[in-house]
């Protein structure tokens, strides 16, 4: 059943580009149905596959002659994030409801990215969830570079450019592994035991797992991810911190991790305490937590903030994988939900609450324009998510950051050290973004006046409100109850260890 | 040999010739009066019912072989059977993307010359002796040289016509010279016999002349599949020719060029395999002189073409580039039919990729006049399903996934590193590889500017770009057939390994 959340979104694109133009509000209606009917049947396939380990859902030959397989199958890690694409999905439609230029094809790119998405989450065969990971990237530089704002031309071929250069490194290393297990398949799990040599993992891994680190904006490969998520229209930032950033790190687990164990053995030296791929990455990781939030607390641009912070996030999501034990690694794959929720959230606040009504994210601007008295839903909704961003308890960022923390302490207590500078950091720059988005009394000069504009605001519309009901209340309820996921994701990342030979 | 064996074998090339001479008759004799476009759709009409008469004759016949005494001539069934129904059918779509082009007031001539130039691809597509390659290759070349200067109002077709005849008429002199030796060495001119030979008599080092001769029969051979450094005459050619003349050269003539690749790096593997001397042969330097030009066709290709503005331009340095990548799979060449499948599939596909790509490109010069990628703004505007075709198109090109693009490069490079596993092979197609990611750089080029940027135009007028039916139709089919058997490789290989399994 999970499969048709892939065909609905694929169905609904081709619909959306056939629909005739000029009619926004059929676009928009159909764009609304699909992301809805792709999050009930995520809803309904986690309802029913969550705890009962790998479910295949479609097996048949698809390139017989190399022995690829399709094969869409889930385990509770991919019912989780098929689970956020779908929330996702119908939120991003809602907080682009105001989009007016050239809607048909919008909706149509998104729901084509968003169907990418969703193969990449159910594919067990190397190769198909390759071609599902190159299908999103197209869509997204047309997403940024037709709807974006700033620089948009350059941050979407600077996007598409990292992101194919990724693939260019995840696909040599497959292309290596399938030639050197020499296997008639290439299914994710019999690829897995096909047992590849040694000293062949130890350079495919580093290869395979930067080719995805990239996407999931590992410092220093995350340039991308900032100017990317600030060019973006809002909804593409949504899913591009939402989701797609999710694609690199669930490659990085479910190809590179498992395919090539191995690569995460020590190398038989140390340097400077460095001594595996593992140390390496996760040394990346820490730095990226670190760094992303501290370069957040010096942006002048609101929605860069943000950026760095999806930066910052993602790097618990890599440290989370590297520590190689139970709880970190639940902890991750927590986090990519959480994250995928929160910065979904913050990204809407941002680019559709505040930028499409007073046109400009300066915060120096912003200041003078006293949004917390003048629309206060969005400054409370600013705060909400800006506290559960911080990792605030009762919301979903806590329970996935502490895990990983936890993790982190098991494997190296120097990591968890490092990383919980970079949660006190993120304290302060959500604070400052916060305290001067909304709460600043600087009064507005004369010269500002005409530009920044007292023109009316407009009020907040229902696909707003619904929007942010939405997002939020997932995150509230994973906060409260974490154990549906942890449900899922448990047994699923003990499989994992089983399976992986650790 | 007997003249029935000869007739019946070659009875596909006679069916062409037939059709060539039909359209001529009819074009001078029946149509004189008529108007320029009745005139197109009829010879483009004859000549596709010719390449289907040829194709029918190809399956009739059974893919025959042809002999003399114990030499073989003329192969049958296997590669070149793929390759000659494949250039069969893109012979077919050239054509048919003629009938709306008005670059000549003599298209029964045009759709001549493209049927005799056919013809030539598919005998080179079959030829197993030295001999009946070079006169396949003349008869092929003979007919772009013309292709390209057809548009005779056009100085740069005369252009492109000129230094592609030259380079062309020299290149064919140093294939001559290189196959000369080749026969002064081994005192045969059939591939297959100069291929044993060679591997009797060669010491564990490769015999000097060896080396001359086949760095000749390299610069022959680079020139017609356009390889870097032999590859300067294309640019020119694919920018001044007619768009189906550019079409047919792009398309064609690399089909069949490579199929004869392929004749000699199987009778080469074949050879290396049947003798027990432990020298290389023919392989070890041959493989040499090719990883040579396809390193240079895929660095020069993908750089060359970061720097152009005209998509002409661009289609012809992306064309190099593409030959680099199969130059790669000719280079590590499996005894098996693994390569052999790869190389035609890639071909193929690309082949029918770039005829539609030309198709669309000369619409859209048709409508504006000039080739230049801003002549592209705001093309989803003008005309949305054309700028569609155009997308997958060029994607396809880049290699994206679910385009058939990708497979063809995913097939190849699976097939080279089957074959040579060391570090050399693996470099080599990890530069592939990441020079593929360059590529999408300058397809996006082009995209942006159909989807992304708006028209130039300062008063904000959209002149749609209206095409004829018939053309929008093949060029639909043709987008149409590339997410199909993207969507579906399954299709396409088995049908390439249905040939080799009859054989």
């Amino acid at each position: 059943m999970l499969a048709w959340t892939i065909y609905l979104s694929f169905a609904g694109a081709l619909v959306e580009a056939l629909l005739p133009k000029g009619r926004a509000g059929l676009a928009r209606g159909v764009a609304l149905v699909v992301a809805a009917g792709g999050l009930v049947i995520a809803a309904l396939g986690f309802a029913a596959d969550a705890g009962h380990g790998r479910v295949t859902i479609v097996d048949v030959p698809w390139v017989p002659s190399m022995g690829i397989h399709y094969t869409l199958a889930a385990d509770g890690i991919s019912l989780v994030l098929v689970l956020l694409t779908g929330l996702a999905a119908v939120a991003g439609v809602l907080f682009s409801w105001n989009i007016e230029l050239r809607v048909n094809e919008f909706f149509a790119f998104f729901l084509a990215l968003i169907g990418g998405v969703y193969g990449v989450f159910l594919s067990f065969d190397v190769f198909l969830l390759f071609v599902f990971y190159e299908v999103a990237i197209v869509p997204k530089y047309f997403l940024i570079a037709i709807w974006g704002s700033t620089r948009r031309e350059y941050a979407a071929m600077k996007l598409a450019l990292y992101s194919f250069a990724g693939s260019a490194m995840v696909l040599i290393g497959l292309l290596a592994a399938y030639a050197t297990a020499g296997s008639h398949s290439t299914g994710l799990v019999q690829l897995g035991h096909a047992g590849l040599p040694v000293h062949f993992q130890m350079w495919a891994f580093p290869l395979v797992f930067v080719g995805f680190a990239i996407l999931a904006g590992m410092w220093p490969f995350h340039t991308w991810a900032p100017t990317g998520h600030v060019a973006a229209p809002t909804a593409a930032s949504m899913l591009l911190a939402g989701v797609v950033m999710k694609l690199g790190a669930y490659g990085c687990l479910r190809v590179a991790m498992s395919l090539f164990p191995h690569g995460m053995d020590p190398w038989g030296f140390s340097f400077i305490g460095i001594g595996s791929w593992r140390d390496v990455f996760a040394l990346l990781a820490v730095i990226g937590i670190v760094y992303g939030a501290l370069v957040a607390l010096v942006q002048s641009d609101f929605k860069f903030v943000i950026g760095y912070s999806s930066v910052s996030h993602m790097g618990f999501v890599l440290l989370g994988l590297m520590t190689l034990n139970q709880i970190g690694m639940t902890g991750a794959v927590l986090q990519m939900f959480s994250h995928g929720v929160l910065a979904g959230l913050l990204f809407a606040i941002v680019g559709r609450m505040v930028y499409d009504r007073t046109h400009t994210r300066q915060l120096a601007e912003l200041e003078s324009m006293h949004l917390s008295r003048r629309m206060p839903f969005i400054a409370g909704a600013f705060v909400v998510a800006g506290m559960a961003s911080m990792g605030l308890p009762g919301f979903s960022g806590f329970v996935a950051e502490l895990q990983v923390l936890a993790g982190a302490w098991k494997a190296n207590p120097w990591w968890t050290g490092a990383a919980g500078v970079g949660i006190v950091v993120g304290v302060a720059y959500t604070w400052r973004a916060l305290q001067k988005a909304f709460f600043s009394d600087v009064r507005p000069t004369a010269e500002d006046h005409p530009k920044t504009g007292w023109h009316d605001l407009g009020a907040i519309t229902w696909p707003e409100m619904t929007g942010f009901a939405l997002l939020t209340l997932a995150s509230l309820w994973i906060g409260l109850y974490p154990r549906v996921l942890l449900d899922a994701i448990e047994p699923a990342v003990k499989t994992l260890f089983a399976g992986g030979g650790q | 040999m007997n003249y029935a064996d000869l007739f019946r074998v070659t009875l596909p090339e006679t069916m062409l010739e037939i059709a060539a001479l039909l359209v001529l008759v009819m074009d001078l004799a029946f149509l004189r009066k008529a108007g320029l476009r009745v005139r197109a759709a009829a010879a483009a009409l004859v000549g596709v019912a010719g390449c289907g008469a040829a194709a029918w004759a190809l399956s009739a016949t059974g893919g025959g072989s042809l002999r003399a005494g114990d030499e073989l001539l003329l192969a049958g069934g296997g590669s070149a059977a793929v390759a000659q129904y494949g250039i069969l059918a893109l012979t077919a779509l050239t054509l048919l993307l003629l009938i709306d082009s008005v670059f000549t007031r003599h298209v029964g001539e045009f759709v001549a010359v493209v049927l005799m130039s056919a013809t030539g691809g598919l005998l080179i597509a079959a030829a197993q002796d030295l001999l009946v390659i070079f006169i396949g290759l003349e008869l092929l070349s003979l007919g772009l040289y013309i292709l390209t200067a057809f548009a005779k109002q056009s100085g740069r077709s005369a252009e492109g016509a000129m230094k592609y005849y030259l380079f062309g008429g020299m290149s064919a002199a140093f294939l001559l010279f290189g196959f000369s030796y080749l026969y002064g060495l081994t005192g045969s001119t059939n591939l297959l016999p100069v291929m044993l030979r060679i591997h009797q008599a060669t010491g564990p080092s490769a015999d000097p002349l060896l080396l001359v001769s086949l760095v000749m029969i390299a610069a022959g051979l680079g020139f017609k599949v356009a390889a870097a450094p032999f590859h300067f005459w294309a640019p020119d050619a694919y920018e001044g020719a007619p768009a189906p003349g550019a079409a047919f050269i792009a398309s064609v003539s690399k089909v069949a060029s490579f199929a004869l690749l392929i004749s000699i790096g199987t009778a080469g593997a074949y050879a290396s395999g049947t003798s027990n001397a432990p020298n290389e042969g023919f392989i070890g330097p041959w493989t040499l002189v090719v990883t040579v030009l396809s390193l240079a066709s895929m660095l020069a290709g993908n750089l060359a073409a970061l720097a152009q503005i005209s998509v002409r331009r661009l289609l012809a340095y992306s064309a190099i580039a593409h030959a680099g990548y199969i130059l790669l799979g000719l280079a590590f060449f499996s005894r098996s039919n693994a390569s052999a499948a790869a190389i035609l599939y890639y071909i193929l596909t690309y082949g029918l990729t770039t005829i539609g790509a030309f198709g669309a490109v000369g619409v859209v010069e048709r409508a504006t006049g000039s080739d230049r990628m801003d002549a592209f703004l705001g093309l989803y505007k003008r005309n949305p399903l054309l700028a569609a075709v155009l997308l997958v198109l060029f994607l396809s090109l880049a290699g994206i996934p679910p385009l058939v693009g990708f497979w063809a490069k995913f097939n190849l490079f699976a097939a080279v590193l089957s074959v040579g596993a060391g570090p050399i092979a693996f470099s080599l197609v990890a530069l592939a590889v990441a020079l593929s990611a360059v590529s999408l750089y300058y397809y996006l080029q082009v995209l942006k500017r159909a989807f992304v940027m708006p028209v130039a135009d300062p008063a904000g007028r959209v002149e749609k770009i209206s095409v004829d039916p018939v053309t929008m139709i093949v060029l639909v089919a043709i987008a149409a057939a590339v997410v199909v058997m993207g969507c579906f490789p399954a299709l396409l290989q088995g049908w390439i390994a249905g040939f080799y399994a009859a054989m």
